[in-house]
């Protein structure tokens, strides 16, 4: 896709938490219509960055810039009003609210009608029309993926954040998950992908950094990460 | 997820003296239960003990009594639901609504409104009693709780029994340490009123319509108001309903102030079925409610109420069906012990409590 304005931009961020410094200096930029990926190992920075992101850590230096506006010190509700939802790692339904409930409560911001993104979620998700009514928590892991991704959707977000998407799901789940990355993109909605599963991420993202405790380590577009030795070496699991 | 479902299946190990110890007893308590249950019902068969319309009484007075218990146990549940405290002060947040509500009816009785128009007193009460425990809620959260929000949970229960003793002693020391009497209900309300065959005392019938009534709207609140979904998903996950948007802070105060509501309608039940608030009136009841949100199943509403119900009935009920099976004399004064008796049966059978879907564990970790 075209690279928009700058949507989302980190200016030299760090970060701390209590005395230990996590992100050390992080710069990031994603235009409008990307999408990015975010890698990185365990303990790397990476799920710091968005809670970062979203106002859950505030940076102890630097900037953190959505559309535009420095949002340091920003209630998180300031910004998902703002046009930023996520989904997080491992799901984290509202296990005892029914399906319907757990996607109404993604629209909780909004004042205007949402029933066409409610519709277009259930017809990106055609299973979910026969759970509605089910408590969250009974639904397969697959489902309860779903309901993640349709619950952020509810927001009518124009960035998507996404933590781990493929943590915890069958192989065959894994490339379902990218499609619809893809196709939420296509529609026009930013994507910010943290992954582990560098190989997959890099094959849909525009554009890539790999995170190393803390800092910006490497960064090119999907293409050039995955021919580049040093990324291969370390990320894609080839020996030599 | 291979690894977390091998974590959740049960482990098995070896069953040791404190299993047999346990079953033990669960066997004790079943015998004995049944066993004075058998004394009490051969004593009937005699004709000693209570008469027919005797017990119908004690049943509506455990179930007017429970009602009350259930709606201070919602406060309590709610609360443990959304912050994972319990918040010991929400006696007192009743008491408060108590002692509020005397003076306005004392005041109106004053003005001899109380007799000539007593429903509309009533509601006058009913509302400065919610308002004054709603208040007062609100008011401890803010004060007391919220800068403990980040601090291990034990910090802020023992907050709540510092905050519990310091509105004691508050309204001990503005009002004065004796019992303050309500006026007298009118005549109609203390006469027996016919309802579905039966004879009810008309202000055990009151209490029993207000509790249902309050119960129900509160349930409609829960499920089916933006408010009342907020509160779900802050009791599920914090992190997660903020996400959404939702402004945690705003919603445990929305909590508190709900939960102090409903304590606020029990202080004018409680008026109703006793006449008498003092400084120290929270104390039992809190315990008791307390006691009721536990055998019900902490955490769930259905369950606090159903549990203050149940624990109303043992109260009523128990001492005469159990105790006096045995031939001990003035059981009526051991409601207290069967009370607290069922409570640790409940436990021993159910740890849960009796409507928990899950135990702590899971989510509080």
């Amino acid at each position: 896709m075209e690279a928009g304005r700058t949507v989302l931009e980190f200016r030299d961020v760090h970060t701390h938490y209590g005395p230990v410094h996590i992100l050390k200096g992080v710069d990031l930029t994603i235009h409008e219509g990307q999408i990015v990926c975010l890698l990185g190992g365990n303990a790397s920075g990476k799920t710091t960055t968005l809670r970062t992101i979203l106002g859950m850590v505030t940076p102890t230096a630097g900037e953190v810039v959505i559309d535009g506006e420095v949002t340091n010190g920003w209630r998180t509700a300031a910004v998902v009003a703002r046009g930023v939802s996520m989904v997080p790692e491992n799901r984290r339904l509202f296990k005892r609210m029914t399906v319907k409930e757990n996607l109404e409560i993604g629209a909780y911001l909004r004042a205007d009608d949402f029933t066409a993104d409610y519709e277009r979620v259930l017809e990106m998700f055609p299973v979910l029309k026969d759970r509605l009514a089910q408590r969250a928590g009974t639904l397969s892991g697959g489902e309860q993926q779903m309901v993640a991704v349709g619950r952020a959707l509810m927001a009518r977000p124009r960035v998507l954040l996404m933590d781990e998407p493929s943590m915890g799901l069958a192989p065959v789940l894994v490339a379902q998950n990218f499609d619809i990355i893809r196709q939420i993109n296509e529609a026009g909605t930013t994507v910010f992908v943290v992954e582990q599963n560098a190989n997959m991420a890099l094959s849909i993202a525009d554009y890539g950094y790999v995170l190393q405790t803390g800092r910006i380590v490497l960064s090119g577009t999907g293409r050039e990460l995955l021919a580049n030795p040093e990324m291969r070496q370390a990320y894609l699991g080839e020996v030599g | 997820m291979t690894s977390a479902a091998a974590t959740r299946l049960p482990r098995r190990r070896r069953p040791g003296w404190v299993d047999s110890f346990l079953l033990a007893v669960r066997i004790a308590a079943i015998v004995l239960l049944i066993w004075g249950i058998a004394g009490t019902v051969v004593k009937g068969i005699n004709g000693e003990g209570p008469t027919g319309e005797a017990w119908r009484d004690l049943v509506v007075a455990g179930i007017a009594q429970g009602a009350m218990y259930g709606l201070i146990a919602l406060g309590y549940s709610m609360v443990y639901g959304v912050l994972g405290f319990i918040n010991f002060a929400h006696g007192e947040v009743f008491m408060s609504g108590g002692m509020v509500g005397f003076f306005v009816a004392n005041y109106l009785w004053d003005i001899r409104f109380w007799d000539t128009n007593f429903v509309l007193s009533i509601l006058l009460v009913l509302a400065s009693s919610i308002l004054a425990s709603t208040l007062v809620a609100v008011i401890v959260e803010r004060v007391a709780y919220r800068p403990l929000r980040d601090a291990p949970r034990l910090i802020p229960l023992i907050t709540s029994i510092g905050i519990s003793f310091f509105l004691q002693y508050t309204f001990a020391g503005l009002f004065g340490v004796a019992v303050k009497n309500y006026p007298p209900p009118p005549d109609y309300l203390r006469a027996r009123i016919g309802f579905l065959d039966l004879e009810i005392e008309g202000t055990k019938l009151a209490v029993i319509v207000v509790a249902v009534v309050t119960m129900v709207a509160l349930y409609l609140f829960v499920e089916k108001t933006r408010t009342g979904r907020s509160i779900r998903a802050v009791a599920e996950d914090k992190e997660i309903a903020a996400l959404m948007g939702i402004n945690v802070d705003r919603t445990i105060v929305a909590t508190f102030a709900v939960g102090g509501a409903m304590a606020g309608v029990a202080g004018t039940l409680w008026a109703l079925l006793f006449r008498g608030v003092s400084f120290i009136t929270g104390f039992l009841p809190g315990i008791k409610a307390f006691t009721a949100a536990v055998l019900g199943g902490i955490g769930n509403l259905g369950g606090a109420m159903a549990g203050g119900v149940l624990l109303g009935l043992f109260e009523g009920v128990g001492p005469q069906l159990v105790l006096a099976g045995f031939g001990i004399p003035g059981v009526s004064q051991l409601k207290d012990v069967v009370a607290f008796t069922a409570l640790v049966l409940v436990l021993i059978f159910k740890p849960s409590g009796l409507f928990g879907e899950r135990l702590a564990a899971e989510d509080r970790a």
